[in-house]
């Protein structure tokens, strides 16, 4: 029985990536200890891991702990999409789309979205971000992309 | 004298105008993050570390030194205006500082606050300017091998005295290691993990985890136990504390500072361990006890002046052995790496205008904390009251401008989004990010070192334990390992960290 989820889960990441990281090196030379080569370090660092996770995964079934909170799955989906989707329009785009878009999506995450205060921070924030980052600061990034004939 | 012979150099290269600016932008970004809740310095550095690059190398460390000292100081506002820490380390601050806020005597606590700060600043910045030398020298001596077990003692030290479960904490931490070492090894030139994505040949950029891991994933878990702000103060008048204030804030005041700057130095420690530590220890000397939590003025000037000064004394380390204590000095070691200075104890030789004037700032740094703050306390008092809903769109769009400028990738932007996924996950499983930080910067360092020990001992790795001081630290760290693991020590960590809150 699982009595601690929480540590369950975590030495089950653990060992997993204790596990990929050892057996994706022995693409690598390994070397000898006195010339160590690239799989050397992280091959140790691969099985050190890989026992810290079964080490947890075993205390999970021994001492007890609480259960996972509930994911916030809506507010993880906005921030995480409106981040993507920023690279996505950054180049393209441009500068200013690729800023509302993120603003517009990410503020839908909260409970206290609502239009007007977002609109007028998403047009303040472009704003801003232009002059001091393009303008001031000189980054090159356009502002207004080829998809629009900037 | 030696010492003043230093200090001059540092006063040179920080009274320069340009120096005076970025130390003056430093701590009022940081004021500004400490006082916005659910903003860190982790954040806020790794946002600002890309805008830093075009700077000289003295300017850039400097602003992020005041970054993170002055947020130190906001944070205060923040805990005893409305009641939230604006940084862990001002949690403690809340108790005592809120319920005088609600007496009344908001302006009270917030210039003991200030006062506190600003002794246990001038104190640490005398500790630094005194014990870093004498420290880099020793350092200076030491080879591969003691570089190797001084890398696993900063690591073991940093979980230690941390919260939350030691081995997932180190499990972190080598996740973290494992991590740093993406990318082309530099002894062979093997691609590693790359799986022949050409924008991570370099290694992950480190701007792009802190960004996902403390910016990304923080406002998520902050969405999550998103509720209103009640600001209880709209005007703070009255700074000036009465006699029998200043009485008893004076003790407080110099323990917190000694306290403060000995746990600093401490590898792990810095200003959120020193905050608790001198809350407890206000609390039971004190001779008003029954009053804490009531708005007791030493549970506000104790851990005020502690955490200034462990925030400050962290840099110890990282400026004489280029060891990070915390993800903050984590963050100055980067910084100084794509500077192109090797951090550690070379630093204060070859560039004694980065080092002193970085130390001589602090001091200029904690002055104009002092002078700008009361009177922009009105300001700040609005800041507090700044809903998240508004702020963290905000933050989304630094960190992404910041993360695209680094090498104009969109790729860094996808990656900081997975690892803003990362963290969050982390954070519902309780495994600390900030161990992960150091492993991840360290990683390669310690492999490096490893193999320059390995190929002088002929491939022996009993050389770690042979060599003296390798040894004596390496012992350290497996005592500190020990102490922490045994039952009796293990339930006391537990409730001292439980206690206060």
């Amino acid at each position: 029985m699982i009595r601690h989820p929480k540590d369950f889960w975590s030495g089950l990441i653990f060992m997993a990536a204790g596990l990929a990281a050892a057996v994706v090196a022995r693409d690598y030379p390994m070397g000898s200890a006195l010339r160590m080569g690239p799989a050397y370090f992280p091959t140790i660092l691969g099985a050190l891991l890989a026992l810290i996770g079964v080490a947890v995964v075993i205390r999970s079934f021994v001492t007890p702990g609480e259960r996972i909170a509930g994911f916030a799955w809506k507010p993880l989906a906005y921030v995480t999409i409106a981040t993507i989707l920023f690279g996505v329009v950054v180049r393209g785009g441009g500068l200013a789309v690729a800023l509302v878009t993120l603003v517009m999506l990410s503020a839908w995450a909260s409970r206290s979205f609502r239009w007007a205060p977002t609109i007028a921070l998403a047009i303040g924030l472009t704003v801003f971000s232009i002059l001091v980052f393009v303008k001031t600061l000189g980054l090159t990034m356009t502002v207004l992309g080829a998809w629009l004939g900037g | 004298m030696d010492l003043l012979a230093n200090l001059l150099v540092g006063i040179e290269a920080a009274l320069t105008p340009l120096n005076l600016f970025y130390c003056l932008a430093g701590v009022f970004v940081g004021t500004l993050v400490g006082v916005l809740p659910g903003l860190g310095p982790v954040a806020t550095i790794a946002m600002l570390l890309p805008a830093t690059f075009a700077l000289p190398p003295v300017s850039a460390l400097i602003m992020l030194a005041g970054i993170y000292y002055g947020a130190q100081y906001g944070g205060s506002t923040t805990a005893i205006l409305v009641n939230l820490p604006g940084e862990t380390s001002s949690v403690v601050t809340a108790l005592d500082g809120y319920q005088m806020a609600r007496q009344g005597r908001a302006g009270v606590a917030l210039a003991t606050a200030a006062i506190g700060s600003f002794v246990a600043g001038t104190f640490a910045t005398i500790v630094l300017a005194v014990a870093a030398p004498p420290l880099a020298n020793i350092a200076l001596k030491f080879g591969p091998a003691e570089y190797f077990s001084l890398m696993v003692l900063g690591l073991v030290a940093s979980v230690v005295l941390a919260s939350g479960s030691l081995l997932k904490a180190i499990g972190m931490i080598v996740l973290g290691l494992l991590l740093g070492l993406v990318g082309t090894d530099v002894q062979s030139g093997t691609e590693r993990y790359t799986f022949g994505i050409p924008q991570i040949a370099d290694g992950i950029g480190f701007v792009v985890v802190a960004m996902g891991m403390f910016g990304l994933g923080e406002i998520v878990r902050n969405l999550e136990r998103e509720g209103g702000v009640t600001l209880l103060v709209r005007k703070v008048t009255n700074l000036m504390p009465t006699r029998a204030d200043v009485k008893r804030m004076v003790a407080p005041i110099v323990r917190g500072t000694l306290l403060g700057s000995a746990l600093g130095i401490l590898p792990g420690g810095g200003a959120m361990l020193a905050s608790f530590a001198s809350y407890s220890l206000e609390k039971k000397v004190s001779r008003h006890g029954s009053e804490f939590g009531k708005g007791a003025i030493e549970g506000v000037a104790g851990p005020e002046s502690a955490n200034n000064a462990g925030a400050q004394t962290s840099f110890i380390p990282m400026l004489t052995l280029g060891i990070p204590s915390n993800p903050v000095m984590a963050l100055m070691i980067g910084a100084m790496i794509i500077q192109g200075i090797q951090p550690g104890p070379s630093v204060m030789v070859e560039q004694p205008r980065l080092f002193w004037g970085l130390i001589v700032s602090m001091w200029i740094g904690n002055l104009f904390l002092v002078v700008l703050n009361l009177p922009l306390i009105g300001l700040w008092v609005r800041l507090c009251a700044v809903p998240y809903h508004l702020l963290y769109p905000a933050i989304l769009v630094f960190c992404a401008i910041g993360v695209y400028s680094v090498n104009n990738t969109e790729f860094d932007v996808y990656l900081m989004a997975l690892f803003g996924v990362l963290g969050y996950v982390f954070a519902k499983l309780e495994c600390e990010p900030a161990p992960m930080l150091l492993g991840f910067i360290l990683g390669p360092m310690m492999e490096e070192y490893l193999r320059r020990a390995l190929l002088l001992s002929r491939g022996d790795p009993m050389v770690l334990l042979v060599r003296p001081i390798s040894a004596t630290i390496l012992v350290m760290a497996a005592l500190a390992l020990i102490v922490v693991l045994s039952p009796a020590i293990r339930k006391k960590r537990q409730a001292a960290f439980a206690e206060d809150l």
